[in-house]
């Protein structure tokens, strides 16, 4: 039996088929999975997600996935959170009251505020294309799924909550939306998350999906 | 601070063909949709939007097919409606590669619906699209039907009901511009976006990229979506995207490959 190259956690969550495509672009093969034994097995794992914190967690205790995706961490499996599936990966959440992550890269997930700069504040949700940038002159995109891009090169956001990260050195990217900056890409060893949508982020979003398996 | 906003080529399909309303009546093919689709997301197009415009008159939505296809090779945000009426409508879609669905005529009829979407699917893929029609200085009235039925609903009630169930974006057309190519409603819209916690795009009566820029500055659209112009190729991405960087606008990076 031929292992695919990439498992897609199936546990409810709507944007799973689009993360296929942009991977089958490429030509790499894909498995969406809700059973616990391949997440376990797999050789990479992305974490999809739409919708709200607290019933996706939900949902992935229902389906016996925590244990598995623990596993695939310690065992040094890649794991690539998007959008919401990058707030799960974090210690908790404040979406309709405090609910815990995966803790697998320390910080909570919080709601965007803020000014839009002009003297309004800012529409929730944050809908649009913004530009990837580094956090610090010193970060290095070398090793990580946006060693394919440039900084500056911007992706599709579609989100109302943020994360807030413990550890700066846990930012691999910023991005700024109104007056504030946030993190758009995270990354703690093997575990990597980006806020935005790489499926929909055109030939730079697919790029990075790209460098994702090449590793 | 200088805004950033997104412009969404707007595909009225019917059949297997595009076509554009003249105040949403009467219409003209004007070209097929996978290969404008292709055109615009190579352009740059920082989305689609894809209306099926008689889906009301025969019963449902059927871009099924053309969807599927466009997503497999298209990777910017879809959004598609027309004739969706059910919490099973809006799961086909999705499945089918939509990332959003606008949907106008069945919340007015059954507003309860907007609440069950966002909750299952999340308010960001839930675009409320409202047809605006004048009534006089101020006052704008709701009409469903593709601008064909009236609803005496105001469209400033309408909106801060829509976003208390759960929207996550407003679809905003001008029933009385939309297709004249004469400038879009710019009070519509800029009364909109003032009450309005959610981002708004503007449609209907884009005429030139001045329009496009009016809109965005004056009214404080935070996205366009344009069709008619776009199909006849009287203006072309590229022109709405120089001219919009050349007036410091945020527009996506994007380098043509």
């Amino acid at each position: 039996m031929i292992m695919s190259d990439v498992t897609i956690i199936d546990y409810g969550s709507g944007n799973m088929l689009s993360v296929k495509r942009g991977f089958e672009y490429f030509g790499i093969m894909v498995e969406i999975s809700s059973d616990p034994a391949k997440v376990k097995n797999a050789k990479k794992i992305v974490l999809p997600g739409v919708g709200a914190f607290p019933s996706a967690m939900q949902a992935l205790y229902d389906r016996n996935l925590i244990k598995s995706i623990f596993d695939a961490a310690n065992s040094n499996v890649p794991i690539l959170g998007i959008c919401l599936g990058m707030q799960l990966l974090m210690d908790k959440s404040t979406e309709f009251g405090d609910t815990n992550g995966l803790g697998l890269i320390s910080g909570t997930v919080e709601k965007v505020i803020g000014n839009s700069g002009d003297g309004g504040t800012l529409k929730v949700p944050h809908i649009g294309w913004t530009p990837i940038l580094k956090l610090g002159k010193k970060t290095n995109w070398e090793e990580s799924i946006l060693r394919n891009i440039r900084v500056g090169q911007s992706a599709y956001f579609a989100h109302s909550y943020v994360a807030k990260l413990k550890n700066k050195s846990d930012c691999l990217a910023i991005s700024e939306y109104g007056d504030q900056g946030f993190p758009s890409v995270i990354r703690n060893r093997n575990i990597t998350g980006c806020q935005f949508h790489p499926e929909k982020s055109g030939q730079v979003g697919l790029n990075i999906l790209k460098a994702f398996c090449d590793k | 601070m200088i805004k950033n906003f997104r412009i969404i080529p707007r595909i009225d399909i019917k059949g297997v063909n595009v076509i554009k309303g003249i105040q949403m009546e009467g219409l003209r093919v004007m070209g097929d949709p996978s290969n404008l689709s292709e055109k615009y997301y190579q352009d740059g197009a920082d989305e689609l939007i894809f209306l099926d415009s008689v889906a009301t008159l025969y019963g449902r939505n059927h871009l099924h097919p053309l969807i599927e296809k466009i997503a497999k090779n298209i990777f910017i945000p879809i959004t598609v409606g027309g004739g969706i009426r059910s919490i099973e409508d809006v799961e086909e879609l999705l499945m089918s590669g939509a990332d959003k669905i606008a949907i106008n005529t069945a919340l007015v009829l059954n507003p309860n619906l907007i609440t069950k979407v966002a909750n299952r699917y999340g308010s960001q893929c839930l675009v409320v699209s409202i047809e605006a029609k004048k009534i006089n200085d101020g006052l704008w009235e709701v009409y469903t039907n593709n601008g064909r039925e009236r609803t005496n609903v105001m469209v400033s009630d309408w909106v801060r009901s829509v976003i208390q169930m759960g929207a996550g974006e407003i679809l905003l057309t001008s029933v009385d511009k939309d297709g004249t190519e004469k400038g879009f409603d710019y009070d519509l819209v800029g009364m909109v976006t003032s009450i309005s916690s959610v981002p708004v795009i503007a449609s209907g009566g884009m005429g030139s990229a001045e329009d496009m820029i009016k809109v965005v500055e004056f009214s404080n659209a935070d996205a366009i979506a344009v069709g008619a112009i776009l199909h006849k190729n009287k203006l072309t991405i590229n022109q709405m995207r120089k001219r919009a960087i050349e007036l410091n606008f945020n527009l996506r990076s994007y380098d043509h490959e």
